[in-house]
């Protein structure tokens, strides 16, 4: 019993040990961002922020707010376009047996495979035509494809899993299968709406490619953005790139946080994005 | 209504057995209204798909096939000249090393992210103290917005000032200029992109993990097998059919990684580290002088590439779901 418990706590020690290798570059982004002007060149670097200051962080209140903000709105448009788009079509393939519907799975898993730069190009020939450069909505629209084809696919294995007697009865009670989705479907789908949401806003909020390309240059720009300027304009306040750095991740960190079961729950069950 | 049909014995393809009429259960539940029901719930998604999938792919098809310029591209009278974008792109002196550089960032990156992802999984599976939470610590790196890691590892590689170079030279390695020599930079953003995919291998092999029954091991155990013995003949078997799905997905993801590249190096210096998907953005969008067409080429051979992994993967995983 002894000897196993101390076995326990060696491996604990390893994972311990591993974990801190892994996590290495985001402690370092850390430190990095706490590190003075007059240290970042020092040789060799300071492994703990000594001088600590937070004049990286002070350079991201004035200057990041907008990107942020911006970033926000683009997220939370992302999820609620996602989730009417997809949650219907959850519901339909799942329970509704639409003729047609194994050849709408597949193409939405085809949809995955198409790299986010392709969509980017065509995307942008097709708002530069309708003007729609540099506009949130566009964003919106754009970034949305990178979850929805998930979304639907999410949606459909759970609500594979309701019981079909349950949207029986409902039908005997005289609800059509609007009244059904509504009263029924959805509310019981409360996690997949959870998990697709999370995934749809953490997509968005990272994304890069298609503000890139289809905002890039204009009033409204995301986070994403607002670091590449900072690296492109070869900005050597690497204190400052590194704290907008760590508040563009704040999210990532909230979701692990809050959500970590609905995050591992959605990398296995759709098995996108690496 | 009739979910999951009483599992069809033997029936091909469970997942059509719903939708002919011929299936008993659905033949009263006047198959009509239902059918209308359905596809008005799928109308949206299915607009959708069209509008901003195949819209824009055969935005891309038609940019290849003529000779757009920035002028042509607002007024849209570009002429068509067929496949000379194609023919440009494959005489261009890019080409050879864009291509191998896309196959060596490709196989590098999937053998270690499944190899430590693997290894990670088998590690974890043993179930000590703290175990679930430091696996979740696992996740971060593929969480986080690939711009954060692309330019923590920028600064973490920078010649004079990075940590790495500053760890290597105190066990005495001289100054590696990891991204701005040409004959680094490859692997440089290849040490990036493992990073931000042994998350991914770990959580779908470790799931993996859990449907191998632990009677087998125990049984193993008892014959005497090490525990290198019970991996390679219990835990490899088995888990052959979640590696091929780990392994094809990571494929057709890693084929179209451009975010990590082009923050890092921009394919650079000298396209010692370009890959079809950063070329591609390099000819439409890098350029003072914009050229879509090769640009779109390049990025529809990518798609085809992808595409053709991708229906690999399909297949594989069907003929799984069905065994």
């Amino acid at each position: 019993m002894n000897r196993s418990g101390k076995r326990t706590w060696g491996k604990t020690a390893v994972g311990v040990l591993l974990t801190g290798i892994m996590l290495f570059p985001v402690y370092w982004m850390l430190n990095v961002s706490f590190t003075r002007d007059q240290d970042m060149r020092k040789s060799p670097p300071d492994l703990f922020p000594v001088h600590g200051t937070l004049a990286g962080y002070r350079t991201v209140l004035d200057e990041q707010l907008p990107y942020l903000g911006t970033s926000l709105v683009i997220g939370l448009g992302t999820v609620v376009l996602t989730v009417a788009l997809s949650a219907p079509a959850g519901y339909a393939l799942a329970k509704l047996r639409p003729r047609g519907g194994g050849v709408l799975n597949f193409l939405l898993l085809a949809a995955q495979m198409i790299p986010g730069i392709i969509l980017a190009m065509g995307f942008y020939a097709i708002y530069l035509q309708l003007g729609l450069l540099q506009s949130v909505p566009g964003l919106i629209v754009a970034d949305s494809t990178l979850a929805v084809p998930f979304a639907v696919l999410i949606f459909t294995a759970f609500m594979s899993g309701i019981p079909g007697e349950l949207l029986q009865a409902a039908k005997t009670d005289g609800a059509g299968p609007l009244r059904t989705f509504w009263s029924i479907v959805l509310p019981m789908s409360r996690n997949a709406v959870v998990t697709v949401s999370l995934f749809a806003f953490l997509w968005s909020w990272s994304d890069f490619v298609f503000a890139g390309t289809l905002v890039n240059g204009g009033a409204h720009e995301p986070i994403t953005l607002g670091i590449y300027h900072y690296i492109g304009n070869n900005n050597q306040e690497w204190n400052a790139i590194m704290a907008t750095a760590v508040v563009a991740s704040l999210p990532a960190a909230v979701i692990l946080v809050l959500a970590q079961r609905y995050v591992a729950a959605g990398v296995t069950a759709g098995a996108v994005k690496d | 209504m009739s979910h999951t049909t009483e599992v069809p014995h033997r029936r091909p393809t469970p997942g059509h057995s719903g939708a002919g009429p011929t299936t008993p259960p659905r033949a009263r539940r006047r198959p009509g209204s239902q059918q209308f029901a359905a596809w008005a719930f799928l109308a949206p998604v299915t607009l959708y798909l069209v509008l901003f999938y195949a819209y824009p792919l055969y935005r891309n098809i038609d940019l290849s096939l003529r000779n757009y310029t920035v002028r042509s591209f607002v007024q849209g009278d570009a002429p068509f000249t067929g496949v000379e974008n194609y023919r440009t792109v494959f005489d261009d002196p890019t080409f050879a090393p864009a291509l191998l550089h896309t196959v060596v960032f490709t196989a590098v990156c999937l053998v270690f992210q499944y190899v430590i992802g693997l290894a990670l999984a088998v590690f974890f599976n043993q179930h000590f103290r703290l175990s679930a939470t430091l696996r979740a610590l696992f996740l971060v790196p593929w969480l986080l917005p690939l711009i954060v890691s692309a330019s923590t590892w920028s600064w973490m590689l920078n010649s004079e000032s990075g940590v790495v170079n500053a760890l290597l030279g105190a066990v005495g390695v001289d100054q590696v200029n990891w991204l701005t020599s040409p004959s680094w930079s490859l692997t440089s953003v290849i040490i990036a992109n493992i990073w931000i995919g042994v998350p991914f291998n770990l959580v779908v092999l470790y799931s993996g993990l859990q449907s191998v029954p632990a009677a087998l091991y125990e049984a193993a155990a008892l014959d005497g097998a090490g525990a290198w013995r019970r991996f390679w003949s219990i835990t490899f078997p088995l888990l052959r059919p979640v590696s091929a799905i780990t392994l094809l997905l990571g494929l057709v993801y890693t084929l179209k990684v451009f975010d990590i590249i082009w923050i890092m190096t921009k394919g650079g210096p000298a396209d010692s580290s370009t890959t079809f998907a950063t070329w591609s953005y390099q000819l439409g969008f890098g350029n003072l002088v914009p050229a879509f067409g090769p640009g779109a080429a390049v990025g529809n051979l990518l798609v085809v590439a992808a595409l053709v992994f991708g229906l690999v993967y399909v297949r594989v995983q069907r003929k799984q779901a069905l065994s």
